[in-house]
């Protein structure tokens, strides 16, 4: 941020006095990373994580408290941080770096292998998880509680940034709720009521969450009696009746910006970086095929790692792989079958890909299971499948590449490329929700802020000088646009399905009768 | 260039790019955008944003630059020196000459100057085009180099001019010739709760003072500005000059198309030689339309006019008749719409209905007739309104009660907004103590 031109933007004392306090908090956890000799002290880390969280929170009170409410864009293309600048690409290299360690090479933080026990960053982190369930850390909690540090700490930033937005503070709220309580808290109380139940966030759906249906957590559920049983029916129903029916009454964004973990830290941690999502038409297309191939991989290496581990026998169990193989292709041909019949003018040209996406799998359904065993599919082993999903997808997609290249890609990349979730939220929020952003009339002045601060790389303004209300797909419902516009001329709503999707010619202001007849000719 | 006929355009503002984008739709005419401010078309309201730093240069282009290739539309960055109507062609600075079968004027506007001593000298400049904008961030990179600007009239680009030198911490003295800010246009209410905003943005605001002369140094730089009303001197390195703009046509001086401030054209937006129109900010009506000015420097009806001239040009003849008026700024912070008429000052049998927030950071004024209590215009600030709403009751001439008590339908906050609609109805049953929940 010193980097900053205009030199207007530097820093002043107070931020300078907060980014020490933060960069101190860091750098005791790079000690303990280094094994630098810090004892494995409860205090030691409420020292570094104090420090770090009080730093962004003095930082954002210096920025913000005093001011008059208002956008606080000021300078964003200008600072280093915030525009592809040095700062910029330094943070995405240590950023990846983290995840890389974090990831491949755990035992360089501090991970004790075989039983031994933990050392360096991990082992500072014991305290805190021995506190919380009663067992040493792991480096996912280690990681769990600075991902949840962020998102508390950049949360409170962001709602100082917005005091004025009430929807932007109440979703900000609420993110920061659901990482604290769901995905912190809760699983860590949960295992020290029962340690046979697996990890389980009970806001993470899948396809996000790709290992729910893996046999060793389906298992761990099933061996937890009642409590195990009713989580894994909630999974299941999340997915399949109350995600459709919230996404249906209010759009995707009542996951992706008000409760999902991935969707939290972009919103907070990554705000800084929203502006840097592509707008070219280019990356909506690489968008389509990405996303899609990913929710298509992830629905076959799914199926796939379930029907590895049913028998053949409904003796045995009333799941057999020959019923659920035949369930699946009776689901996915349903829904193919709703979609064309009722929703095939709204689909246009994408209702070819629909097609092809549906048949691929449906044929890689079949030959999975003529060549299936209870070990193989496709001739390879489920658990390779499975293996480089996690790799690919779960690792180095929504990790390394999805929050590592914040400061490149923009804080959104995962979300818009690659979520599996994301898709299926996203198909339901074009074809059957409740959901849009209203155009206001004639009102736009053509200035780009929407598409500009549109994390999802939606060029908003397209829409929006045409009259035209905003139904796509990718949307994730931050609001960011409607909050920036500098003429009221977007709306986050929920309203009629008919005339949801309009496009006009002539906008609203001018001759009617004109209006009439060229939105007619059309 | 075959047998299609040429569309040629003079100007790449939204209201040339609006009158290509139709004639694109409705024909398969050559059409050719000249313009010598940049290749591609970008919005101009924008440009307030690059220098802020909200946005780069590529975000304000509303199209990809793709585009114009994919639509052929030929862009052509060049100056139009003079027109040979009887020929059908018009002269570039290059020394070539281009044919047209249809000629449209969008060449918009130029800052206003009133001849003030020292008024052409390097750090005093307007902002309206893109050169404007790289001249701005040449004499004001930040507050070293400019330790205070000041500008020179409160209209609408003078707020967006403070905003942007605000942004980067740069002191200003902004200069109003009014009593209060836009009160030309703005009522009472409304106009003193933005005065009183910018004071709070630490503006040294200077009300009802004009400009005298602008000093230089021996190196021929601003140094000062002396103010007409108390001969104070004010040390400063950039002038504003934000009194108004005028439509852009010297260039036509020596041609017969007939001009007075702007290019006169009918409802149809012809000029009185054929087949040239004129369109935007430097088209001028012979009369009004309605409560309209002959001159409308506004976005939309630079859009709105490109609209109706290119379906003119392409066989079905149309007048320009825009439907009810609307418009809209920001001054500072503080979002204002206006839909219908709401002047300064009521007209006769008119009056103002006028409702503050506690806060001093939102009011409404609505105009309706005394009599009729017909409902005719509302101005918002830091309240959105829905158009398609207001647009529809002032259609239907809806009576000022209706419009107070259905208040909530047109409101277009985001959500989760507090809502003032009561607020504002109890506001106004005491004020009248007319109303019944009829």
């Amino acid at each position: 941020m010193s980097l900053a031109s205009p030199d207007t933007y530097s820093l002043s004392n107070k931020q300078k006095l907060a980014l020490s306090l933060g960069t101190i908090g860091l750098l005791i956890l790079v000690l303990a990373f280094a094994n630098f000799g810090l004892s494995a002290n409860i205090w030691v880390l409420a020292l570094a994580l104090g420090l770090i969280s009080t730093g962004v929170v003095l930082y954002a009170r210096a920025a913000y408290l005093d001011k008059i409410p208002g956008i606080k864009n000021d300078g964003v293309w200008y600072k280093s941080i915030s525009s592809r600048g040095i700062l910029g690409w330094l943070t995405g290299v240590v950023l990846t770096s983290f995840y890389i360690v974090l990831y491949f090479y755990p035992n360089l933080l501090g991970l004790g292998v075989d039983g031994a026990a933990n050392t360096g960053l991990i082992a500072l982190f014991d305290p805190l998880s021995q506190l919380l369930s009663g067992r040493d850390a792991s480096q996912w909690f280690v990681y769990g509680t600075l991902y949840t540090v962020a998102i508390l700490a950049f949360g409170y930033k962001f709602m100082l940034k917005y005091k004025h937005n009430k929807y932007q503070q109440l979703r900000t709220g609420s993110v920061m709720f659901f990482q604290l309580g769901f995905a912190f808290l809760i699983p860590e109380f949960m295992y020290r009521l029962n340690s046979d139940l697996p990890y389980y966030d009970l806001k993470s759906m899948w396809p996000l969450n790709y290992y729910i249906f893996d046999e060793w957590s389906v298992k761990a559920f099933l061996s937890s009696g009642n409590i195990g049983l009713g989580l894994i029916i909630f999974g299941i129903v999340s997915v399949f009746v109350i995600s459709p029916i919230l996404t249906y009454k209010y759009g995707k964004r009542w996951y992706c910006s008000w409760v999902c973990g991935c969707g939290g830290l972009a919103e907070t941690a990554g705000d800084a970086f929203r502006q840097l999502s592509d707008k070219s038409t280019g990356a909506w297309k690489l968008e389509r095929w990405l996303i899609h191939t990913v929710l298509v991989f992830s629905v076959l290496m799914t199926t796939a790692v379930i029907y590895t581990y049913l028998g053949y026998d409904s003796n045995n169990f009333w799941l057999t792989k020959d019923l659920f193989i035949k369930l699946v292709i009776g689901f996915l041909t349903l829904v193919f079958a709703v979609i064309m019949i009722f929703k095939h003018k709204e689909l246009g040209k994408d209702a070819k890909y629909g097609a092809i996406g549906y048949f691929v799998l449906l044929v890689a359904l079949l030959v999975m299971h003529f060549t299936g065993t209870t070990e193989e599919v496709f001739y390879i082993k489920a658990s390779s499948l499975r293996a480089a999903y996690g790799l690919y997808i779960g690792s180095i997609f929504s990790g390394v590449i999805g929050t590592g290249f914040y400061p490149i890609l923009g804080n959104r990349a995962w979300c818009r490329f690659g979520c599996p979730m994301a898709a299926v939220l996203g198909f339901q929020q074009r074809m059957f929700s409740k959901f849009r952003i209203t155009t206001n009339g004639g009102q736009c002045i053509s200035c780009g802020n929407c598409s500009t601060y549109c994390e999802m790389g939606i060029d908003v303004r397209a829409y929006a000088q045409k009259g035209e209300n905003i139904v796509r797909s990718s949307c994730v419902g931050c609001g960011i646009c409607a909050a920036v516009c500098p003429r009221g001329v977007l709306k986050l709503e929920n309203g009629a399905l008919e005339g949801r999707i309009n496009s006009n010619d002539i906008l609203l202001g001018n001759d009617t009768e004109l209006r009439d007849l060229i939105n007619k000719q059309k | 260039m075959g047998n299609r006929k040429h569309a040629v355009i003079i100007g790449n503002g939204i209201a040339g790019v609006t009158a290509a984008r139709h004639i694109r739709k409705n024909s398969d005419m050559e059409i050719t955008i000249i313009s010598s401010e940049t290749k591609h078309f970008f919005s101009r309201t924008a440009l307030m944003y690059i220098y802020m730093g909200h946005m780069k240069y590529e975000h304000t282009k509303p199209y990809e630059d793709s585009f114009w290739k994919k639509n052929r539309i030929e862009l052509l960055q060049e100056y139009v020196t003079d027109i040979d109507t009887d020929q059908k062609k018009v002269a570039l600075q290059s020394g070539d000459a281009l044919r047209y079968d249809s000629l449209i004027i969008a060449t918009g506007s130029k800052p206003n100057k009133f001849g003030w001593p020292g008024q052409d000298l390097p750090q005093v400049q307007g902002l309206y085009s893109k050169q404007d904008l790289d001249k701005l961030e040449k004499n004001a990179p930040n507050n070293a180099v400019c330790k205070r600007a000041v500008i020179v009239g409160g209209g609408l680009i003078g707020i967006e001019m403070a905003e942007m030198l605000l942004s980067r911490n740069i002191p200003i003295t902004f200069l109003i010739r009014e009593d209060s800010f836009w009160d030309g246009v703005l009522p009472q209410g409304d106009s003193e709760l933005i005065t009183r905003h910018i004071f709070k943005h630490h503006v040294d605001i200077r009300l009802a003072t004009n400009l005298k002369e602008i000093h230089a140094d021996a190196s021929g730089n601003v140094k000062s500005i002396t103010l007409a009303e108390t001969g104070e001197e004010i040390q400063c390195d950039v002038v504003g000059l934000t009194a108004g703009v005028s439509p852009n046509i010297d260039f036509l001086k020596d041609t017969s198309i007939e001009t007075k401030h702007g290019v006169l054209v009918n409802r149809q937006l012809e000029t009185n030689i054929p087949d040239v129109y004129a369109i935007g900010d430097c088209a001028e009506q012979h009369e009004g339309i309605g409560n309209r000015r002959p001159i409308e420097a506004v976005w939309y009806t630079g859009r709105m006019m490109g609209e109706a001239v290119a379906q003119t040009i392409c066989g079905h003849r149309r007048e320009y008749n825009p439907g009810h008026w609307f418009n809209s700024a920001k001054f500072l912070d503080i979002e204002y719409q206006t839909y219908g008429w709401v002047f300064a000052a009521p007209r006769d049998g008119e009056t103002h209905f006028h409702w503050r927030h506690a806060d001093d950071d939102k009011c409404i004024t609505i105009s309706y007739d005394k009599s009729t209590r017909l409902f005719i215009g509302i101005n918002t600030f830091g309240i959105r309104l829905r158009h398609e709403t207001m647009d529809r009751w002032l259609t239907e001439q809806r009576d000022v009660d209706y419009v107070l008590q259905h208040l909530k339908e047109a409101n277009f906050d985001p959500e989760f907004y507090r809502h003032y609609e009561k607020e504002i109805l109890n506001s106004f049953t005491s004020q009248t103590n007319q109303i019944t929940n009829a």
